[in-house]
């Protein structure tokens, strides 16, 4: 009999059609991973299980938890059953804990919740037991210790602890690993497993990456607007996907583009020896203030014409040094000249250097004034040329960009939330794009994105680099992208540039250990022989 | 949320249109004495009544509100003009020696008791609108300094932000046409919560005689004048304290409401 039994679920909220008949089940023991992209209703799937859902919403079907149907539950019974019989683990592991109460008393709280007749110290020595299991050792990791002295990673295993004290018979994770590096996400994914595996835990996982189920679940179920699309056996379902969605899917994530030969050598951007330091609050009256050393002593060179990748885990440095080479802020030594110019003269930027450099970044939401129309969003940086187009120079230069990322002139007097994130990443790459720079900057500019858009972004950037002779920076964790839109790569971590090399060379034979972990770590999709129907 | 703002706007109107149609007309000289019909209680002939002078108590209200309104919006429009300026230019430079310096005199203003203050203003240069509208406008500068280098701080470090700044902007500039239209909404909210503080504060000084000066009437005099009589004509304290508490409610009403209605995630959620 299956553990978690979903039939004919379909969700409304405020008469928008959320999710259509979703039939899927779980077993005890078995991973099953759900996917789809963003709006494909996963997220939503999850939160029904739990019976936590936003206010209008309308909801018909059973899920049913061994023989209860949680849709016919009370409140109060579905609290009893949360946290005890259904855990969850949630994307974000920076806001799921209460950073003003102990590891240990958060996870003891779930315990007493649910047996109000343990004692406080009962409590706290199985919350010490929990954490051990999860792989925070009492004796490193006391019950005393507060969530912002923990990683991201340790943290994430702090909110499985709590999800997982009462030992639930179904543990639901809502991208759990999203929020994480690489070298982490693996380490989060084995323990999951293990845990699934002694507990004989039923694990329900969303996740928009088929690379990181592909092979840890034992089913995969595709979903697309509401809809589940495909399911089946992991194995069976890759080797033969039916439905033409899941083949875009798989396609989509592994996703390779060809970009035209690079010119011979001629450097461009050349970086000697940068030194970032921040300076740390005093920690005493009169006491030094500490420096901390964000980039150390990092040299590199751009060619004209070239891709060149970075790539590094969070902290490892790469947005600090992104902004020095934007000359937003001034480094503490060595120095970024572009053409033999430096991009930070005396105490100011040097703006002719700056127009010729653009940047893309990540967050597709957030890189636009929402009040601004999109003709004035991307012709912000003519603000650099001492004599900016007018008129009809102006709109010719508008409509040439937007033609350029495939979008319209009729485009140019809409506000910006009227696109979708693929869209917003296009028109910031217009910006980009409007004063012809010698050099852009991508700063995560594909991370925030679904896979078939990114797949699609990334085919802009290949075509761009032909019709525009393109050089870029292409800054990612994401090892898979940088492999492909990138000729030479760097590796940074902890503030320095660890090996350095060709795109092909450094994935195929990496040299230094921490190259090798970190490829080691990135999840990659099964290449099956496909079978011919 | 919606029903908020529009009781509060309805109220807000009907003494903002009061003091406009006090302009022209007003159903009396509201500095005209009947001694023959002083303290009469309302009637068909003077409907709030009349005062220990025989003047007309609408007509003073409605005259009064011409005070209190032009003090308070005075007031608001010094805080507002020297304030947000402030609040821009600290966020701007962000943790330099300027940013302490705006912040730290804003603390100093703050520290000190305002009505006090604006007493001891008033003491110096003379009691009088002018001064009362000084006195109260200073007190507004850090309000408004402080609510838009909060709100600007968090902008700063926005991408778009870093967007123009990459584009060459200079901060100036970036505050003018990127920081400070996204903060309007919170400078209209707390305008008009100002207000009705500014209203207040005119209505305590002109209370102790160090507002407008008689014969213009004032809605802080007119209840200091009634004191002495509440027990013998309870309505000339009455009218011009339900003015007061009307006035005040209706801005604060409607500033809660227009938080709701301007917030642009509340909006989503309506739409």
């Amino acid at each position: 009999m299956n553990l978690l039994e979903i039939t004919n679920l379909s969700l409304s909220i405020h008469a928008l059609k959320i999710l259509r008949d979703v039939t899927l089940s779980v077993a005890p023991g078995e991973i099953v991973a759900v996917t789809g992209e963003s709006g494909s209703g996963k997220s939503l799937t999850a939160l029904a299980t739990m019976q936590l859902l936003p206010k209008g919403a309308e909801l018909s079907g059973h899920i049913m938890l061994g023989d209860q149907d949680l849709t016919e539950l009370t409140e109060a019974q579905l609290c009893e059953i949360r946290g005890n019989d259904i855990g969850m683990v949630f994307q974000e592991p920076m806001t799921a804990l209460n950073p003003v109460q102990t590891i240990g008393a958060q996870v003891a709280e779930t315990i007493r919740v649910h047996h109000r007749d343990v004692s406080r110290q009962e409590a706290e020595a199985r919350a010490a037991e929990t954490l051990t299991r999860v792989g925070l050792p009492q004796d490193r990791f006391p019950l005393s210790r507060y969530p912002h002295e923990l990683s991201g990673g340790q943290r994430q295993r702090v909110v499985i602890a709590m999800a997982i004290a009462l030992r639930p018979r179904l543990l639901i994770a809502d991208e759990p690993t999203t929020a994480l590096d690489v070298t982490t996400q693996a380490q989060i994914l084995a323990l999951l497993k293990k845990l699934a595996q002694e507990d004989g835990m039923g694990l329900l996982m969303i996740t928009h990456d088929l690379a990181v189920v592909a092979d840890m679940a034992d089913r995969i179920i595709v979903m697309r607007h509401g809809e589940v699309v495909e399911q089946g056996e992991t194995r069976s379902l890759l080797q033969n996907m039916r439905h033409p969605y899941t083949k875009m899917l798989f396609e989509a994530s592994g996703h390779r583009v060809s970009l035209p030969e690079p010119p011979p050598p001629q450097p461009l951007l050349e970086v000697r020896n940068v030194i970032r330091d921040y300076r740390l609050p005093r920690t005493s009256l009169f006491g030094h203030p500490g420096h901390f050393r964000a980039v150390n002593d990092v040299s590199f060179t751009i060619q004209r014409g070239e891709r060149l990748g970075l790539v590094g885990e969070s902290g490892c440095g790469k947005s600090t040094l992104t902004r020095a080479l934007l000359g937003l802020e001034q480094v503490q030594g060595g120095s970024i000249t572009l053409n033999g110019a430096p991009v930070f003269s005396g105490t100011r930027p040097n703006l002719d250097v700056r127009r010729q450099m653009q940047v893309v970044f990540q967050d597709p939401f957030g890189s636009f004034n929402p009040r601004h129309r999109v003709d004035r969003l991307i012709t912000e940086p003519f603000h650099l040329l001492p004599d900016p187009p007018r008129g009809a120079d102006r709109t010719r230069a508008i409509d040439e960009a937007l033609t350029a990322v495939g979008l319209t002139h009729k485009d140019a007097s809409k506000y910006i939330h009227e696109f979708s994130g693929g869209q917003r990443q296009r028109i910031a790459i217009a910006r980009a794009l409007i004063i012809r720079p010698e050099l852009i900057l991508f700063d995560e500019a594909v991370s925030a994105l679904d896979v078939s858009v990114r797949a699609q972004i990334l085919d802009l950037l290949a075509d761009l680099c032909g019709a525009y002779d393109l050089t870029y920076l292409f800054i990612s964790h994401d090892l898979s992208v940088v492999r492909t839109v990138t000729d030479r790569v760097l590796v940074m971590k902890s503030g320095e540039i660890v090996e350095q090399g060709q795109t092909e060379d450094v994935f195929e034979r990496p040299a230094h250990p921490y190259t090798q972990s970190l490829i080691a770590a990135a999840p990659v999709l099964p290449q099956f022989e496909q079978a011919r129907a | 949320m919606i029903r908020n703002l529009i009781i509060g706007g309805v109220l807000s109107a009907v003494f903002v249109c009061a003091a406009l149609i006090s302009f022209v007309w007003t159903p009396y000289d509201h500095a005209a004495l009947d001694i023959a019909n002083k303290l009469k209680t309302p009637n068909a002939l003077h409907l709030l009544g009349t005062d220990h002078f025989g003047r007309d108590i609408l007509s003073m209200i409605m005259v009064g509100a011409r005070t209190s309104i032009a003090v308070a919006l005075v007031a608001v429009g010094i805080g507002m003009g020297l304030g947000v300026p402030l609040g821009l230019w600290a966020a701007a430079r962000q943790g330099t020696w300027l940013d302490e310096l705006i912040m730290r005199g804003n603390d100093l203003v703050f520290a000190f008791p305002s009505l006090v203050i604006a007493i001891l203003i008033t003491a110096i240069f003379g009691a009088g609108a002018i001064n009362a509208i000084i006195a109260i406008g200073i007190f507004n500068i850090p309000v408004f300094a402080r609510i838009t280098r909060g709100a600007a701080l968090s902008l700063w470090r926005r991408e778009f932000i870093l967007a123009a700044r990459v584009a060459g902007k200079t901060a100036a500039r970036i505050s003018v046409e990127h920081i400070l239209p996204n903060v309007t909404n919170l400078l209209i909210v707390q305008g008009t919560i100002q207000f009705s503080l500014g209203i207040l504060a005119e209505a305590g000084l002109s209370y102790v005689g160090l507002g407008a000066q008689p014969p213009t009437p004032s809605w802080g005099r007119m209840l200091a004048d009634a004191q002495t009589l509440v027990s013998i004509a309870p309505h000339m304290a009455l009218v011009p304290g339900f003015a007061i508490i009307l006035t005040v409610l209706g801005l604060n009403l409607m500033g809660d409401g227009l938080r709701d209605y301007l917030d642009p995630r509340l909006r989503v959620a309506r739409v």
